[in-house]
């Protein structure tokens, strides 16, 4: 190990050093703010209030109903806005003119914050879960159409050549050629709908709900029950970090498949 | 010249329609009016007018909408709070950008921290937001700047740290002071990531005061979204989306239209 070596080792070291006390030193401050600063409890929890109820909530699977409603929420969003976006997308990949016509505008509408549409599916479709259904597949519909449309669109015209002079017919096209080409920026586009998908459908069950791990939290704000509220804000951040890995984690292998 | 009149094929003759067709922008203009016929005539002779509204009729109550006794304050405040929202998540983005970026051990240190703030769901803590700056404009404006402020922070920061280092020591061997050295070599290679972060930013400032805007259902475009849905005032409700995504649309084309303009010099 020469001394270069040595003096970057030594910096990394430093730089995770900084990182924890960073964090250490936030913690600390919490404390303090809530213990001896006497910042109000309904503003600012004590962090170990928070934590035993954090405990609570995660031991008695107090949060298994809106979680459920959430999760099939989320399943039905991403399963609309894939089935759409991939088949859409394909259908507009076939032809360069289509391209031309459908990708500009499919991209000047995803510019818009969606989110706008929220009012609009909680009047037609109700506070139930449809309204976030819908919010879900709307949003996470454009980069998966998009994704869809590049993936395809952009294969490289000497392998469908290839191909074709070797006789290849339609069928053996889409599974030899066109999908292996297409398949990592479509995997791309369907990890990127599935965590906007998330997102919005907790932020519609955040702005308007009965049900659902957003609800939940909204709730908990109204009745100044913070501890808990901050108990279940860790708790989503979790679950939606844990979601995103496994979402990643299944996109890179079958990438490489 | 003998083969005119001798009966060669000639292009087949197509109407103006068709050649217009065939301009993708053309097109695109179509699909729009087709799309809005569609809405109109399912609208008008389908579907139930207290839910769904013909966007000619959204169109012709516009001014109906903008004279309900508070939707224009609302709506001026919305532009305000994101204007406030935008200039805050870009002086605090590039100024923490600029920081993070041009020392390699801060880069290190806090790029880290930066990425796992930004990559907290922000949606859930907006009722702490609201709880702790109250329903008015602050907790929208300090909402649209948390998600504002990422994004450009990340992109000055990765700008910056791409200046080849010869141009810096080269300045400072030519007795560059601190000063000079950012006016001269460090503003003008920061100025393309900038724009890029501005656009990025612009969008997450829209979401941010959007999102505080809808929650809060008391005050603001959020008491109006839901007494227009209670009433099923559909005709009033799309017109004030409409409002607002146009206003979204027109502050989006502005930044892009200054990230082309500004990193073109890039390429």
């Amino acid at each position: 190990m020469s001394a270069r070596d040595r003096a970057t080792a030594r910096g990394r070291l430093l730089s995770l050093l900084v990182q924890f006390a960073f964090l250490a030193i936030l913690l600390l401050f919490w404390y303090l703010a809530t213990t001896v600063w006497g910042v109000s409890r309904i503003l600012l929890p004590n962090p170990l209030d928070v934590w035993h109820q954090l405990v609570g909530v995660v031991a008695s699977g107090a949060f298994i109903p809106d979680l459920k409603v959430t999760l099939g929420e989320l399943a039905a969003a991403f399963a609309i806005s894939t089935t759409l976006g991939v088949s859409l997308g394909y259908l507009i990949s076939r032809s360069r003119y289509l391209i031309k016509v459908f990708e500009p505008l499919l991209a000047a509408i995803y510019a818009i914050p969606i989110i706008l549409f929220l009012p609009l599916y909680v009047l037609m479709l109700g506070l139930g879960p449809n309204s976030k259904i819908a919010l879900g597949a709307t949003i996470s519909f454009f980069p998966i159409v998009l994704s869809t449309i590049a993936g395809f669109g952009h294969v490289d015209r000497r392998f469908v050549t290839a191909a074709r002079s070797m006789g290849a017919n339609d069928l053996q096209m889409f599974r030899h050629v066109l999908l292996p080409a297409a398949l990592p920026v479509i995997l791309a586009g369907l990890r990127m709908g599935f965590t906007v998908a998330l997102l919005s459908v907790i932020a519609s069950e955040t702005i308007a709900s009965f049900a659902g791990l957003g609800h939940r939290i909204v709730d908990l704000a109204e009745n100044m029950d913070t501890a808990r509220m901050f108990a279940y804000i860790v708790f989503v951040i979790v679950i939606v970090a844990f979601l995103n890995a496994v979402v990643s984690k299944l996109e890179g292998r079958a990438r490489w498949r | 010249m003998a083969m005119i009149g001798s009966g060669a094929p000639r292009a087949p003759a197509i109407g103006l329609p068709q050649r217009l067709l065939r301009r993708p922008g053309v097109a695109r203009l179509a699909v729009v009016i087709l799309l809005l016929l569609i809405w109109e005539i399912a609208a008008r002779f389908l579907l139930d007018r207290d839910f769904i509204s013909p966007p000619s009729v959204v169109l012709m109550s516009l001014g109906n909408l903008l004279a309900t006794p508070g939707v224009t304050p609302a709506l001026w405040l919305t532009l305000c709070e994101i204007a406030v929202a935008f200039v805050l998540a870009v002086i605090i983005g590039a100024g923490v950008g600029l920081a993070v970026g041009l020392n390699r051990f801060a880069h290190r240190s806090f790029m880290p921290i930066v990425l796992l703030l930004y990559g907290i769901p922000q949606i859930t803590i907006l009722p702490i937001f609201v709880l702790v700056f109250g329903i008015g404009a602050a907790s929208k404006i300090a909402f649209g700047v948390t998600h504002g402020m990422f994004p450009i922070m990340i992109a000055v920061a990765a700008g910056v740290q791409k200046i080849e280092p010869v141009l810096l020591t080269s300045a400072r061997s030519m007795g560059a002071n601190r000063i000079q050295l950012f006016r001269y070599v460090i503003f003008p290679h920061m100025i393309p990531s900038f724009f890029t972060g501005m656009r990025l930013a612009m969008s997450g400032v829209l979401l941010g005061v959007l999102l505080a805007e809808l929650y809060v259902s008391t005050a603001g475009i959020g008491y109006f979204t839901s007494m227009f849905t209670e009433n099923f005032d559909a005709t009033k409700l799309i017109g004030l989306v409409s409002v607002l995504a146009a206003i979204a649309i027109a502050l989006n084309e502005i930044v892009r239209r200054a990230e082309l303009r500004y990193t073109r010099w890039r390429d």
